[in-house]
């Protein structure tokens, strides 16, 4: 029952708290009996001229010395603190944490719960909603999408049309209810990939996106495509939601420098999103969802009542996403 | 009667009683942790003694001060576990020697960072904080990827279970080999990706 090990303890700090207390209450009781001759001094002099005037203590601060020892011991009986008894008010912090939950529950909860009932694209549209949502992201988000959604070098960007794992509702919540795994292999499926290949290979990526590279290169890249990069990317290195990035758009994950390809290319790629579903709970993650979303870059979901609704949530959201901003 | 006349006049006494005196706040509050079932055993079976990179990733946040900055205790407020999850309880604490609870909050607690973020966040954040987060004022710790040098790794875990952390043999025995040819950046990743994940998935 009690969380002591043995009830020793308990015995020790009620009665170590209770003498201490006590001795407070003696001590000064017993010394109010001791002679004072006001206006003269103790006699004790130190530190060559420093003396004391032997007054008896001033009134108020008797009082309040007593008043404190007994409001210590009123303490004591209310909360818990007197070994493992638990105090009449049956304080915990615990309890205190709880009821601080139950109180927020009871306020916000039916404001979540209106929104979870609607569907993405509406609450999307919604300003409340979109307010809320911007505030779980500048929370949970931005330490790798950004506060503007706009990511960094390895974190996607969130506010374009281009989709790593697919910018449907469905799938944005997907996302983050149980986080995505993302792995490109040193060398791809080629592991005998040699450095003037990988070279090869960087220009002729390079070139999939209308970016200056040496055309002898792309040539021989071209080539080498086929054997190294394909089963993930396709052919045409359009890339596969879910599988592999698009690379013959202008949006670069990493960056689209010939050395960074290269190191790419050399190394492999890992990253991770990790799942937020357990911690956020259902309701967050419905606000979140929508609220990247409404970023700008989402697609419409498959379903066809969304679909009806989804253009004109993203047209409204598309012009502002400076609101996410700061 | 004793007054504080006699006290002031003879040192050894007043030392005898100051002791006295403040050792009751010790006796009541400190020695008695040493004896409580929620102070001395793990909350559950997550909590684990770190293993050989994650104690060498540890020293390195003790090395370079993060507990200047970081806290590693959530309060038991709303404001708090709704950031940062579950509030932090002390079994979970029961293999930190010390503990890195910290008192001070530049930038956020770390109580519960483990699994927060990808360890390839944690890699470009630590070099550089503002390579992720633009508005980030936390210092850039870019030595950080060189060879970790951690010879003495086995004795630091022989040490730390003399103070009740159960490391078997084995454990201690490759230890060397667990952080042979790692970074420092490895050992902190390792050491962070692994912190309060005991109690994660309740808030």
């Amino acid at each position: 029952m009690s969380d002591f090990v043995s009830g020793f303890w308990n015995i020790f700090v009620a009665g170590t708290v209770l003498v201490s207390i006590v001795a407070c209450v003696v001590l000064l009781w017993a010394q109010s009996s001791a002679t004072h001759n006001p206006g003269s001094t103790t006699g004790h002099v130190w530190d060559e001229d420093l003396q004391e005037y032997s007054n008896p203590l001033p009134s108020w601060w008797r009082w309040l010395y007593y008043i404190t020892c007994f409001y210590g011991l009123f303490y004591l009986v209310m909360y818990p603190g007197f070994g493992s008894f638990a105090g009449q008010f049956g304080w915990t912090s615990d309890g205190q944490y709880q009821n601080e939950m139950k109180k927020a529950n009871e306020q916000y909860g039916p404001i979540f719960k209106k929104f979870l009932s609607q569907d993405v694209s509406a609450v999307a549209a919604n300003p409340e909603a979109k307010e809320m949502g911007q505030r779980l992201f500048l929370t949970y988000c931005v330490q790798c999408h950004g506060a503007d959604g706009k990511g960094s070098k390895g974190f996607p960007n969130l506010t374009d049309k281009d989709w790593l794992f697919g910018g449907t509702p469905e799938q944005i919540k997907e996302s983050i209810i149980n986080g995505r795994n993302a792995v490109m292999p040193a060398k791809g499926v080629k592991p005998d990939l040699t450095g003037d290949q990988i070279k090869d290979l960087s220009g002729y990526v390079r070139s999939l996106s209308g970016l200056s590279a040496d055309s002898l290169r792309v040539q021989r890249g071209k080539e080498l495509f086929g054997a190294a990069c394909a089963a993930c990317h396709g052919a045409e290195g359009k890339g596969m939601v879910g599988v592999a990035p698009n690379l013959a758009d202008k949006v670069w994950l990493y960056s689209s420098s010939e050395e960074s390809i290269t190191e790419t290319i050399t190394k492999g790629r890992e990253n991770r999103m990790p799942a937020f579903g357990e911690f956020l709970g259902e309701a967050k993650v419905h606000l979140l969802t929508a609220y990247v979303y409404g970023l700008g870059g989402g697609e419409p979901a498959a379903a066809a009542p969304a679909a009806t609704v989804a253009p004109a949530a993203a047209a409204q959201a598309a012009p502002e996403p400076a609101a996410a901003k700061k | 009667m004793l007054t504080h006349d006699k006290i002031e006049r003879s040192v050894p006494l007043l030392i005898i009683l100051v002791i006295l005196t403040i050792s009751v706040g010790g006796l009541v509050e400190i020695v008695p942790l040493f004896f409580q079932k929620s102070t001395t055993t793990p909350t559950n079976e997550l909590v684990k003694p770190y293993d050989a990179l994650r104690l060498a990733g540890r020293d390195i946040y003790i090395r370079e001060g993060c507990y200047n900055c970081h806290s590693q205790m959530i309060r038991p407020f709303r404001a708090e576990t709704e950031r940062y999850g579950h509030y932090s309880v002390a079994g979970e604490f029961v293999y930190d020697h010390p503990f890195q609870w910290g008192s001070k909050r530049t930038g956020p607690d770390l109580a519960r960072v483990g699994g927060r973020y990808s360890d390839q966040w944690h890699r470009v954040h630590l070099l550089n904080p503002r390579d992720v987060v633009q508005e980030s004022n936390m210092p850039a710790y870019s030595w950080l990827d060189r060879p970790l040098k951690e010879p003495n790794i086995g004795a630091k875990m022989a040490a730390l279970r003399k103070v009740g952390v159960p490391y078997t043999d084995q454990e201690i025995a490759e230890a060397p080999k667990a952080v042979q040819g790692k970074t420092e950046l490895d050992a902190m990743v390792a050491y962070l990706q692994g912190l309060g994940l005991a109690l994660k998935q309740t808030r």
